[in-house]
């Protein structure tokens, strides 16, 4: 599914990645890899993921002129053409349900038969109850007491779709806190479960595989500005929380030195006041989750809470190989705040007839400013990773509007 | 020093009785009630302190020690707080080791060098690091060698017999027997297999094995140091010092060392 060498054998991104988990999940971790190595050489498997991303999900997703908005960055000067990549138009909404329908058969073909999963905004969520359901497994997802308040449309849609979802009020009650849940509740079930990680972070090999899952994303992309465009875009842009939509796009560009690869993190309130989930702007490495990589946290170690108006881009940490290809300089990282978020979901909303989620609202404000600076001859992808109807209730809160 | 881990299992060896391991957490619930309980310790009985440091997010713990972190860190507790406890106790205290219990990110923040030298000046023996496996722990290793401390680690039910030498290569002092798959504080593993892994692990490192994870009882303390070298209760002393205050938890502490020593 992708033709990257790395990570390498011990799941390190330079120095990213890695196993840092308790002994007790070290074997079914190694056991995971080995199935894994087998699955993804297995065409059998791939066949069987293709028909899946076709009928089930809906792909290829399209790639999509958004010449209102591209004409709204060239008002005054001459600007890039943008393109959206579509991943918002998948079954449930959202790039995510990639990553579970790999994992998903991934499971099935290694006879676990109970799923569990952590969710923050409740996408992963929902995406997993729905392959779970689809597939015919008993699914579990551990959420944050935080996010099940502000995302109940999606609680419900999980249990609609046969899951359980487990309240988790520990700490500070969100998706880091649900990640340590599933991680408890992994270790104590070790025989019959199959933990499906929503981003490219946790141990290895779940950087690597949920990559691969979501590689093809990067891959539609390229083939479609070709037939679109005959080239190849100067960038492509994508939100980052933990990063797994950012690697999906990227991936198949890496190779491509003239692509710019830049990633878009939640600022929040602003990455000076604290109150941010901007893992590499304001971060350090540390380890969390079962990889170093940068985290959000203060000057002992301990992990700071993450704060971002979108609950899928609150997470103190962000996946090993987005921290790897910071520090080798190969992807630019950039934020965007809480308020520019809004005003782009807005300004989406009405000149192209999208409602984004608040996650790629957040990649617009840095696709718009880009798209200027390119200037008429450019061209960008961003990645529409999500759909906003999840979001109206939050839009709403914070505009001040009762509906 | 590992001197003080042998000589412990030395003298228990001549004595003819397993050992009792106590975990408290460091700083829990602030730093001068934590220090008093730890040096009441050897006096109840405690042949070993396991000193927590706390941590955020420590996955691979039950509610009971993920709380009482919470609460030391809220009363200011560092890794450096902790090493500081350390170091008072050693003013009164040359025999028992003390074995800090931890969280990677903290350690790594400080600097594993750092932590090691640290560590050491301030009487410690050694350390267990739950999110460090064998995989991942060479460059920690390599900072307790320099600094003569034991890296202690996990042997758990589903570390099988092909992974086993991996895991016992290379340690000191002990191993520590997780006796179910499970986090802190739950249930017991069935004393059968618990028994059988611990002659496993025994014969595989040539070391002591220490048994801990879901013994709060001492009639549990009492059967599983029928076959361990010793028995650690960590969640139940926590939990116990949290309701009920440092006497109740230092009169289970007794009546847990009693059991211990007594199967």
């Amino acid at each position: 599914m992708s033709n990257r060498n790395i990570p390498d054998e011990h799941g390190r991104f330079g120095d990213f990645g890695g196993r840092y988990v308790a002994e007790t999940l070290m074997p079914p971790i190694l056991a995971l890899e080995q199935a894994y190595e087998e699955a993804k050489i297995d065409p059998e498997f791939q066949r069987e993921f293709d028909h899946f991303a076709k009928h089930y999900i809906g792909r290829p997703s399209p790639l999509y002129y958004a010449q209102r908005l591209s004409e709204y960055a060239g008002k005054d000067n001459p600007a890039a053409k943008i393109y959206f990549k579509r991943d918002e138009l998948n079954h449930t909404g959202a790039h995510k349900i990639n990553n579970c329908l790999g994992q998903l058969l991934l499971a099935k073909r290694m006879g676990k038969s109970r799923i569990i999963a952590e969710t923050g905004a409740g996408q992963h969520g929902v995406a997993t109850a729905t392959m779970a359901a689809r597939l015919g497994m008993e699914c579990i997802v551990f959420m944050g007491a935080t996010d099940i308040e502000r995302q109940k449309p999606n609680v419900f849609r999980m249990k609609l779709l046969g899951a359980q979802v487990r309240t988790v009020t520990s700490g500070t009650a969100t998706l880091k806190d649900a990640m340590n849940e599933a991680l408890r509740d992994w270790v104590t079930h070790v025989d019959n479960t199959f933990y499906c990680i929503g981003t490219v972070a946790g141990p290895h090999p779940y950087p690597a595989m949920v990559r691969d899952f979501q590689t093809v994303i990067g891959r539609e992309a390229k083939a479609q500005i070709l037939e679109a465009e005959g080239r190849l875009p100067d960038a492509v842009v994508a939100c980052i929380g933990g990063g797994s939509n950012a690697m999906g796009l990227f991936t198949d560009f890496i190779d491509d030195k003239d692509v710019r690869l830049i990633g878009v993190e939640a600022a929040g309130r602003g990455v000076e006041t604290g109150l941010h989930a901007a893992s590499l702007s304001g971060g350090k490495p540390g380890i969390l989750h079962g990889n170093r990589t940068y985290l959000l946290q203060d000057e002992h170690g301990q992990i700071c809470d993450a704060h971002s108006i979108s609950a899928g881009l609150d997470y103190p940490g962000i996946g090993p190989e987005h921290a790897f290809l910071h520090d080798i300089g190969r992807a630019e990282y950039v934020s965007a705040t809480d308020a520019e978020a809004l005003e782009a979901f807005q300004l989406c909303a009405r000149l192209e007839g999208i409602l984004p989620a608040l996650e790629p609202s957040h990649a617009l404000p840095r696709t718009l400013d880009l798209a200027r600076e390119l200037g008429a001859d450019g061209l960008i992808i961003m990645n529409m990773c999500g759909r906003g109807d999840k979001d109206v209730f939050t839009v709403a809160d914070a505009l001040g509007v009762e509906i | 020093m590992t001197h003080r881990i042998d000589a412990t299992f030395a003298r228990l060896k001549a004595e003819k009785k397993s050992g009792f391991v106590a975990y408290i957490m460091g700083g829990d619930p602030d730093y001068d009630r934590s220090l008093a309980v730890m040096k009441a310790l050897p006096e109840a009985g405690v042949d070993i302190i396991e000193l927590g440091m706390p941590f955020t997010d420590p996955a691979a713990d039950g509610p009971v020690i993920e709380l009482a972190g919470l609460r030391s860190l809220k009363a200011g507790a560092t890794v450096k707080s902790v090493l500081k406890m350390a170091a008072e106790f050693r003013k009164t205290n040359d025999a028992t080791p003390i074995i800090l219990m931890g969280y990677a990110n903290p350690v790594h923040h400080m600097g594993y060098v750092n932590f090691a030298q640290a560590a050491k000046k301030s009487g410690v023996d050694g350390a267990i690091i739950v999110d460090l496996p064998p995989e991942e722990d060479a460059d920690l290793r390599r900072a307790f060698e320099a600094n003569d401390l034991a890296l202690i680690r996990l042997a758990t039910p589903t570390t099988d017999d092909a992974r086993l030498p991996k895991v016992v290569q290379d340690t000191t002092g002990f191993v520590y027997y997780v006796s179910v798959a499970g986090i802190t504080g739950k249930a017991l593993g069935k004393s059968t297999s618990v028994s059988e892994a611990v002659a496993r692990v025994r014969k595989a490192s040539g070391l002591p094995v220490v048994v801990g994870f879901g013994v709060k009882t001492p009639a549990q303390a009492a059967q599983i140091a029928k076959n361990a070298d010793a028995v650690v209760v960590g969640s139940a002393i926590v939990d116990r010092l949290h309701k009920d205050g440092p006497d109740a938890a230092l009169a289970l502490t007794r009546a847990l060392a009693k059991a211990a020593h007594h199967a």
